[in-house]
């Protein structure tokens, strides 16, 4: 089995499932409980808080833990939006977010807010001219991705910063979901970030929990309403076997980022190499320094996405369709169309993405199974005829 | 850098005269229980100084625990060599490249005790030196100000090398100015008020009031660790926990609540004062600032401190709040004090308690009680447990189970 869908899901890392289960069947008492196992679970609770934090060079009281990214974007983006909203409804996001993000933002926009998405170029980039343009006297949040999930385009979260530096009052919230642990922290992580969120799942920790980011400064609204937990931005019992497998899950993602993110390069790189001269077949994540060295998009004309993802399995190769949260519905490649590529390329795009147990090898044979796959369908489209 | 001993120069004992001889067994006593779980070292106490032969013991690890010890002045790692002046020079180049650093100034400093070595204390000044310049970068010699001195001692046995001197805690050695019970909140003050009482020679003994259920066992552990802190300055911290419920619930049941702060804190008094008794001291010491809280102006003072005679010591009265929290830190209390657990001075705290007590009031509405029945049972409750330094009672899983992250 070849597993290249890493921006989906990846596999849960053994030693942070130990933690887990150790958690969940030894320090299962309630973190708010007074008792001594309460306090027990307290304590690993806020270690586990200041791991993150010291990890991410953040501040303990920033760290809030979640279900997830999306219930991080959600309750940065709607939580922002509803406690500034007294002083202006004007929110700035991109046509090419996340759904968590994006659907976030049209339910604000049903609710009377009004939502300006940043367009892309062709390449996948927004421009910072583009957000210094949006901003309005009225504007309370702007919420930009840093890697995007589909092409893996680094958003110049830096250049936005300098923007936003001029207007203090906006909050600045970045989905960081997939940047983290692929050695770009530095380019997508700027002081000016008052919100970022991440998911667990994402980096080789558990499903069902993630990280928001929040300033001690700015005052965000809650979604739910309860307990009081996570100093009240997130009411309800802590879900602590998963919070401690995640802040270990983010310690040895991020003890072997440098090493671990050079070896998806090579094998994003020796993909590229092997794949990119072939005629009606389109590149959208380039191996440069503005694009993530773990994911790959490319599309083949003429062939459905699904095809090549079906086609492929057969051989045991796993893959997606440009964004997995979407594969299952008909809704097509949203970062792509925002990109203006053509409906016929864009339907036809996969995403390969990498991990470090990728290998050389793995990439090797995953060309052996593409160059099969291609020449029967170049065949009958006729690709490469002059 | 391999140092062989330590040379430990005693404080303000040298002028005590008479009880010289007390002070220095008293100090070399101290010093032994502060590095009792290293069994090579050696020691010898001598008139104006002590020798600790460390035998292969790191000397870092002994630095940290004589940081600590007060009565000494100062200290040096010193290394021991042959009596030729071939290992002096080879010695001491030694000496110098661990522990000098471009920029600085040096001396040396030459001292016989044996009058009769070869080469006489200018002799060997300059030699050292000029070997020391032939075989170095960047020195630079300062007579009057060095900021590094090479200190030579020839003595009959040996030749004494070093080159730091390292301030000691100064004070005077714990014990020689007798014992007396300490009254330990788990606050700020009162750590700190132990460590000033340390500081001088007394011998303390915590005496802690504790109200279960009112107060955990977490505040109860709180206490303890902090003993252990403080015990880092005197070898061996004897805790006494004072049971105090019976004796809350009796005041709030039947007093003015005005007065419940203040009568509280004669009990305690009159507490710490039968420890005392009990333990053979010779003085209270506690916390208290003037005017911080309601039991703290002078009038409280005065309606508090009449249940006994025997000499309060407050050894933060008159300091700041922000001079105590300065100290806190320093010594190492400070993180552990202001962990939130419900101590007995906070629980039962009236509204509005009277920052202005009358002592006959207090005196009339304390009688109304069974003053010596109620003393009694507290004291028949009393648990003796001796803490060592940095012993833990606090938090003994997270640090293991943070191993899981």
């Amino acid at each position: 089995m070849i597993y290249f869908d890493n921006s989906a899901t990846t596999k849960i890392n053994p030693e942070v499932l130990a933690t887990y289960n150790k958690v969940a069947t030894d320090i299962w008492g309630n973190p708010s409980s007074l008792h001594a196992l309460g306090d027990r679970a307290h304590q690993l609770l806020e270690s586990a808080r200041e791991q993150v934090a010291k990890l991410l060079g953040v501040k303990a009281s920033e760290i809030f833990f979640t279900s997830g990214g999306t219930e991080s974007n959600n309750t940065a983006i709607k939580g922002a939006a509803y406690s500034k909203q007294t002083f202006g409804k004007h929110i700035i996001t991109t046509q090419i977010e996340h759904a968590s993000v994006g659907q976030a933002f049209s339910e604000l926009e049903d609710d009377g807010f009004e939502v300006t998405r940043l367009p892309v170029d062709k390449d996948g980039f927004v421009s910072p001219e583009s957000l210094k343009k949006a901003i309005r006297k009225d504007t309370i949040l702007v919420s930009i991705m840093a890697v995007n999930n589909e092409i893996g385009s680094i958003q110049p979260i830096h250049e936005f910063s300098k923007i936003l530096a001029d207007h203090p009052n906006i909050l600045f919230h970045v989905d960081t979901v997939q940047a983290i642990g692929k050695g770009i922290w530095d380019q997508v992580m700027d002081p000016r970030v008052d919100m970022f969120s991440l998911s667990s799942h994402k980096f080789h920790g558990p499903r069902g929990v993630g990280i928001l980011y929040k300033k001690v400064s700015k005052q965000i609204w809650p979604l739910h309403n309860g307990g009081g937990q996570e100093t009240g931005l997130r009411s309800g019992t802590e879900n602590l076997p998963a919070i401690a497998a995640m802040a270990k899950a983010l310690r040895l993602t991020l003890e072997n980022e440098l090493a671990d993110s050079q070896r998806e390069r090579a094998v994003k790189e020796h993909i590229l190499e092997g794949v990119r001269d072939l005629p009606g077949i389109t590149i959208f994540s380039p191996a440069n320094d503005h694009f993530a060295p773990h994911i790959l998009c490319l599309a083949l004309k003429g062939i459905r996405g699904e095809t090549l993802v079906h086609t492929l399995e057969q051989d045991e190769i796993y893959v997606s369709t440009t964004s997995a949260c979407h594969s299952k519905t008909f809704k097509e490649a949203g970062t792509l169309m925002a990109m203006n590529i053509p409906e016929a390329i864009a339907t036809g795009a996969i995403r390969l993405s990498f991990d470090a147990e990728n290998t050389l090898a793995e990439a090797d044979q995953f060309l052996v199974a593409f160059k099969k796959l291609y020449d029967h369908f170049a065949k009958i489209n006729h690709l490469g005829d002059k | 850098m391999n140092y062989t001993e330590v040379m430990v120069r005693y404080g303000e004992l040298s002028t005590k005269g008479k009880n010289r001889k007390d002070f220095i067994n008293r100090l070399s006593n101290n010093i032994q229980k502060v590095l009792y779980d290293f069994p090579d070292l050696e020691f010898h106490p001598r008139h104006d100084r002590m020798h600790i032969v460390l035998h292969g013991t790191p000397f870092e690890e002994v630095d940290e625990r004589l940081s600590k010890v007060f009565g000494i002045q100062t200290y040096s790692p010193v290394v021991k060599c042959e009596r030729t002046l071939e290992k002096i020079e080879e010695t001491a180049l030694e000496v110098m490249k661990a522990t000098f650093k471009t920029g600085m100034t040096f001396k040396v400093n030459c001292r016989r005790s044996d009058h009769k070595f070869t080469y006489d204390t200018n002799e060997i000044n300059q030699k050292v030196a000029a070997y020391l310049y032939e075989n170095m970068d960047n020195l630079k010699a300062e007579m009057k100000h060095p900021d590094l001195v090479l200190r030579i001692e020839v003595r009959l046995d040996a030749i004494y090398i070093s080159s730091v001197l390292i301030k000691g805690a100064g004070g005077m050695p714990v014990g020689t100015a007798g014992k007396a019970v300490m009254m330990l909140s788990g606050g700020i003050d009162s750590p700190v008020a132990s460590y000033l009482a340390l500081k001088r020679g007394i011998d303390i003994e915590m005496v802690h009031f504790f109200s279960p259920p009112y107060t955990s066992d977490k505040a109860l552990s709180k206490a303890k660790e902090l003993a252990g802190i403080l015990a880092n300055y005197s070898g061996k911290i004897n805790f006494i926990a004072v049971p105090f419920s019976e004796i809350q619930e009796t005041i709030k049941e039947k007093l003015p609540e005005g007065y419940l702060m203040t009568i509280q804190r004669r009990f305690m008094l009159h507490l710490a004062d039968k420890v005392r008794e009990k333990r053979g001291g010779l003085a209270i010491i506690n916390g208290e600032s003037v005017g911080q809280v309601a039991s703290q102006t002078l009038e409280s003072m005065v309606a508090i401190n009449d249940v006994t005679a025997t000499p309060v010591l407050r050894p933060v009265v008159t300091m700041d709040k922000t001079e105590i929290i300065d100290l806190a830190q320093k010594i190492g209390t400070f993180d552990l004090s202001i962990k939130p657990f419900e101590d007995c001075c906070t629980i039962f705290a009236p509204q509005r308690p009277k920052t202005k007590p009358h002592l006959d009031k207090a005196r009339k509405y304390e009688a109304e009680l069974d003053i010596d029945g109620l003393i009694d049972r507290a004291m028949a409750g009393i648990q003796v447990t001796p803490i060592l330094p940095d012993q833990k009672f606090l938090q003994n899983k997270s640090a293991e189970d943070a191993e899981l992250l």
